[in-house]
Parts: structure tokens; sequence; C-alpha cells
């Protein structure tokens, strides 16, 4: 899905900047996550280049920068496949068979965790508590939380997913 | 106690769970929503505080703080400008309340904040929303979005000179930004590394520098609530320093796991695990409690609380009774030597591998440790792999010890409560099931 080849220029991100740091009237600087996460959603991670255009719109360093997307989890430099399932691991899940239906997961899709399948569809990871601990166990797919998951029900999303 | 099974009393969730109640204005105004933010419009703010101490509400992030306490701390002719940040980074293990309410009642959360902030005088406010909560945080734009087009929002809110901008920000996946100050240094664009209090207490030196109010979601919820009723008749509901309902949410092995609204300190922790969320699946016996989120030490089935409780007459007296028979409020779970934290209560049934609950719980602290004081990040590391040597049988005769020990060397010398967070479940579970963690250590 993230061809080099649909990348749009960064360019066509300057309105969407400029109405983030509109949202920090105090410090640019506390426009810094939003921007990253908006890298992330339009490129799928977020590259050297991007971290460079980002700072000099921000006016700070390229380190501010990456610092925050080596200390924050949800940010990632390389790509993830089109559906990035993100398995919770935390007590309640665990405790409702959260590790044996990782484990079908990753047998079924045949990849280690934190891997993505040959033909790109599929990575698979971890989260913790994802806040949904009534109905574990859980997992998001991209953005979207699945909740009472069975290894049948995984499947069903599996099969869904093209 | 009486002994009536426990029910829920809904103020915070009274609608969100009706048939056909939508996350749109105009269903929320039709349930007689934005009435308290007209109250408020008329009053003036310290009136406003004043109704907040009243009503004796405590916070319901985790500390329990008294919530007009810490709104009385903002100095009336405070030359600099005040900020209000709604925590929303629900990431407590076992806690899953404010979720439903973003979801599925931002009005409720947005009107709780603009009378907030109307109270403390701040013009400025932010919503710090975990990044998981990419859909909540859209569902929120759009009530802000809302909330502006019927000028409850923005500029001369509802004829007052009073105006408020309130906008979203999203974390990225770290508990750490949780602790009010680590979130105000991730708002403020950097690591969420915590500072150091004092000097930094919010109310003092918060957002870039200013004086600035972190409160829970549900405890922002309850302001609404507070006004439409005015404090002195909020506090009539639950126990004196215990007022108000509290969101209760049971996981782990229990039959109907969910989230119960409940007046604090009416029920017992028996009468929520059992009434509430029906007991434990396929008639097992309880073993253990996590009674408020994983950084609470955990209660077993069997022992004994001595339980130190005011008396009417303002006398102390200790009772003992078992665990079940804890009365659900802060201080009661506070007496019983832990917490109700965040209101997460997590039940593990008479088959739980307490070496492998451990584990997973230690895993999570470890992975989450901002890495600022070697003690948390050095030692949620070595704990992590002391109780993954046992788990996967190369456990040595010290290492029960060896936990302990190095728990006791986090709690207390670190820069945020994450420390005693990481240190006080390995405390409790090595105490409380060192007979299982010793045996465990034996299997090879
Ligand atoms: C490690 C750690 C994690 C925390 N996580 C949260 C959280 O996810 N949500 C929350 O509201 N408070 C959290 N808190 C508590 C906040 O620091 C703060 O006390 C709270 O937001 C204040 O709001 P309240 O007074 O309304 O409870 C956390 C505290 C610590 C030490
Ligand atoms: S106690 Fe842990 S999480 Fe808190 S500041 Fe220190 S290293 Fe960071
Ligand atoms: S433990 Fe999995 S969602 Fe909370």
């Amino acid at each position: 899905m993230f061809t080099f080849m649909s990348m749009p220029p960064f360019s066509t991100l300057d309105g969407q900047v400029a109405e983030i740091v509109a949202r920090y009237p105090v410090s640019k600087r506390s426009a810094a996550m939003p921007v990253l996460h908006l890298i992330q959603e339009t490129y799928g991670f977020i590259s050297g280049e991007s971290i460079e255009w980002a700072a000099n719109k921000l006016e700070l360093q390229p380190i501010n920068l990456l610092e925050l997307v080596t200390f924050y989890p949800m940010y990632r430099q390389k790509p993830v496949g089109k559906y990035h399932i993100k398995l919770c691991r935390t007590l309640s899940c665990a405790l409702n068979g959260g590790e044996a239906l990782c484990e079908h997961v990753l047998k079924k899709l045949n990849v280690k965790l934190n891997e993505t399948t040959p033909d790109g569809r599929f990575t698979v990871s971890h989260v913790e508590c994802i806040a949904s601990c009534g109905t574990a166990p859980v997992a998001q797919v991209n953005e979207d939380f699945h909740e009472g998951l069975t290894p049948q029900k995984m499947d069903e999303l599996i099969a869904k997913s093209v | 106690m009486p002994e009536t099974k426990a029910i829920e009393r809904r103020i915070v969730l009274a609608n969100l769970d009706q048939p056909g109640y939508t996350p749109d204005i105009e269903c929320y105004l039709k349930h007689g929503g934005y009435a308290s933010l007209r109250k408020a419009a008329g009053m003036k703010p310290e009136e406003i505080v004043n109704e907040v101490k009243a009503s004796q509400l405590r916070g319901r992030g985790g500390a329990g703080f008294a919530c007009g306490v810490k709104w009385g701390f903002i100095r009336a002719d405070e030359k600099k400008p005040i900020y209000l940040i709604c925590n929303a980074d629900e990431s407590e293990p076992g806690t899953f309340k404010d979720r439903q309410i973003i979801d599925r009642d931002p009005h409720q959360l947005v009107e709780g904040m603009i009378i907030s902030c109307f109270a403390v005088r701040a013009k400025l406010a932010y919503i710090y929303i975990r990044g998981e909560f990419a859909g909540g945080a859209r569902i929120l734009q759009k009530a802000l979005d809302e909330a502006r087009r019927n000028n409850f929002l923005g500029k001369n809110i509802l004829g007052t000179d009073y105006s408020l901008e309130i906008y979203i920000h999203r974390g990225a996946g770290a508990y750490i930004c949780g602790e009010e100050t680590g979130l105000i240094e991730s708002l403020e664009g950097k690591r969420a590394y915590p500072r150091i209090k004092p000097p930094y207490f919010p109310a003092v030196l918060g957002l870039y520098q200013c004086p600035t109010i972190v409160n829970n979601v549900e405890t922002l919820c309850n302001a609404v609530h507070i006004l439409r009723m005015g404090g002195a008749e909020y506090a009539k509901i639950g126990r004196p320093n215990n007022t108000g309902t509290r969101i209760v949410c049971v996981s782990g092995h229990v039959n109907k796991p969910g989230y119960y609204e409940i007046e604090n300190g009416a029920w017992t922790l028996g009468q929520i695990v059992n009434d509430l969320a029906g007991g434990v699946r396929g008639g097992k016996k309880i073993k253990a409690i996590i009674p408020g989120g994983s950084s609470a030490k955990v209660l077993r089935m069997g022992e004994v609380i001595k339980l130190r409780q005011k008396q009417p007459d303002g006398s102390m007296a200790e009772k003992e009774m078992g665990i079940l028979d804890i009365p659900y409020d802060f201080d009661n779970l506070q007496a019983a030597g832990t917490m109700s934290g965040s209101g997460a209560i997590i039940v593990m049934d008479e088959t739980t591998d307490m070496v492998k609950a451990m584990n997973n719980i230690n895993a999570f602290y470890a992975h989450e440790s901002c890495g600022q004081c070697t003690p948390c990040r050095e030692g949620s590391l070595w704990l992590q792999k002391i109780t993954d040597r046992i788990v996967r049988g190369g456990g040595r005769a010290s290492d029960p010890g060896l936990l302990i020990n190095v728990a006791d060397n986090i709690a207390g010398r670190t820069i945020c409560a994450m420390g005693e967070a990481t240190a006080w479940p390995v405390q409790s579970f090595v105490a409380k099931f060192r007979d299982e963690f010793e045996k465990a250590c034996e299997k090879k």
C-alpha cells in the first residue's frame, strides 16, 4: 500500500501543519506529536527526510523529533502491513486467553511478532492494555477495536481484511 | 453491611447505555445537556469552586486528590495564563471507563470541562487523549465543533465575557503520559519525562510553567452533576470524604465483566464482584483480586484484613474482615493496605498461576518506564527478568527474596509514582503468594 510511487510530496501537508500549529498558540514545539501522527498517517511511517522537513517547519532540530519517534511506541520508522493487528498483551486479556489468541494469529499468518507477511498484508504486534479489559481479549486492527475475540472471530477478521 | 444485593447508581453513566442515545449534541440537549453550563454562566468562578469543595469530590484518575482543593490552588490574582487539561490517557491496566464516556457521551465531558475551565478561569484547555483512541479523538472533535456552533465554546460563551478554546492532543502509546507531569511534558512536544515535585506541582508550575489543572475524564464529568444538584446535595451520595459515585471496571475471570457505577462505599468488594459482575466463571473460587488497577497491591482470598475505620463519633476502631467484606471506596481500600486507584478491579480465579500473572504485570512496567530514574528503569527490567526466568523453569531459591529486595529499592526512590506502581504489585504478590513463588523456583 505504501509504495514510494504514491507518496505525495511533503508540501501537500502544509495546510494541515498550519492548522495543527494554530492549536498551540503558546508554543510551536507542542505541535511536534500531532505533526508526527500526520506524517505517519500519510506515509505509513516516519522517515528521516520527513523528520528533517517537519523540524524545519516547527523551527526545531531534527533530534527534537527523532527523540519522540524513538520514545513513543506508536511512532514507527519502518512501514507495516496494510492491516496492523495489535493484540493486547496485558493482564485482563492474558487471563482471558490473550496468549493463545496471539499464538493462533502468528501460526495462521506464519509470522513472528512484529513481522509482516510476505504479501505485505499483515503485521502482528503486541500492545499494552487498550482500555477494553471488560471485553477481553481484544485487539486493534489499524485504528479499529475488536473486542471479545476468539480464534474463530480472528480468522473471520483476517479473511475479511483484503 | 446489609445483606442486599449491590445495585448500580448511574449518574455519569445515566445516559450512554440508553437505547437510541447518540453522541451528537441534539441528543445531549434533549437529555438536559448544557443546563449546568447555563447555570455556571450565571455564577462567579469562586462560587463554582465552592460548590465543588462542598461536594468533596475526589479525583477519579488514581490518586483521589480533593478536586475543589486542587482548584483552590489557583490564586484569584494570578497574573499568568491558567490552563486546564483533561487527562484522557486511560492506560492503567484494567481501566476502561473513560473510553465509554468519550465514545458515547462526549458532550458530558465537554460540558464538564467548560464548567471547570470557567471555575479556574482557564482560557485555553487541552484534552490529552491516548493515541490508540483515534476514533474517540474524532468523536470529541465533532463534539467540540458542535459546542462551538452552539456558543458553549469559543468567544463570549452564552453571552458572557468569558472565552475559551479547547483542543485535542493525541498521545502515542506511552503509559507514562497518564502521569500528570509526564503528560504536560508530552503536551509541550517532548518525551513524557515526569517532572519532580516540588517544585513542579501542575497547579503551580504546569503547562508552559503556568498554573495548570489536570483532571481525569470522570472527575470532570462529575462537575456537571455537582452544579446540577449543588455541592451539598452531591455530598450526600456515598460516604463522608468518599462522596458521589464511582465507575468501577471489573475484568478478569468474572461472568459479567464490565463497567458499573456505584455509590462510593455503599457496597463491598464482594458485592461488586458477585452481584454486579456475576461472580467467578464456571463456579470456581476467587484466588486474588487487584482492587484498583494493576499498580494496586493485590488482595489474597482468605487473608484477614484489619481495617481501621472512622466511627460516627470520630474515633478510630479496628475491625477484622475478609477481603470481600471491604466496602469499596477510597479510604477503606487504603485502610486495607491497598488502593481503589483507577477503580479497576481485576479478579483472578483459583486456577490462576500467580507467578505468570506477576510476570505479565512486570513486563508492563518494564515496557512503560520512561527511563529517567535508575531504580525504576533498571529495577523494572530486573523484576521482569527474574519472574520470566522463574516462569521458564530457571528460577533460583533466592529469587522470591530478590524480587522483594529489588522492589523495595525502587519504591520511594524515584521522580514519579510509577516507582511505587512498579514495586507495589511485586511486594504484595510475593508476600501473599510466597509459597507459589518458592514452588515455581524449584521447577526445572
Ligand atoms: C504512572 C501513572 C499513570 C497514571 N495514569 C493516569 C491515567 O491514565 N489517567 C488519569 O486520569 N490519571 C492517571 N494518573 C494520575 C494523574 O497523575 C493525575 O493524578 C490525575 O490525572 C489527576 O486527575 P484527578 O484528580 O481528576 O484524578 C497516573 C499517575 C501515575 C503515577
Ligand atoms: S519513576 Fe520511572 S516512570 Fe517515573 S520518572 Fe522515574 S523512570 Fe520515569
Ligand atoms: S488488558 Fe487488554 S484491554 Fe486492558
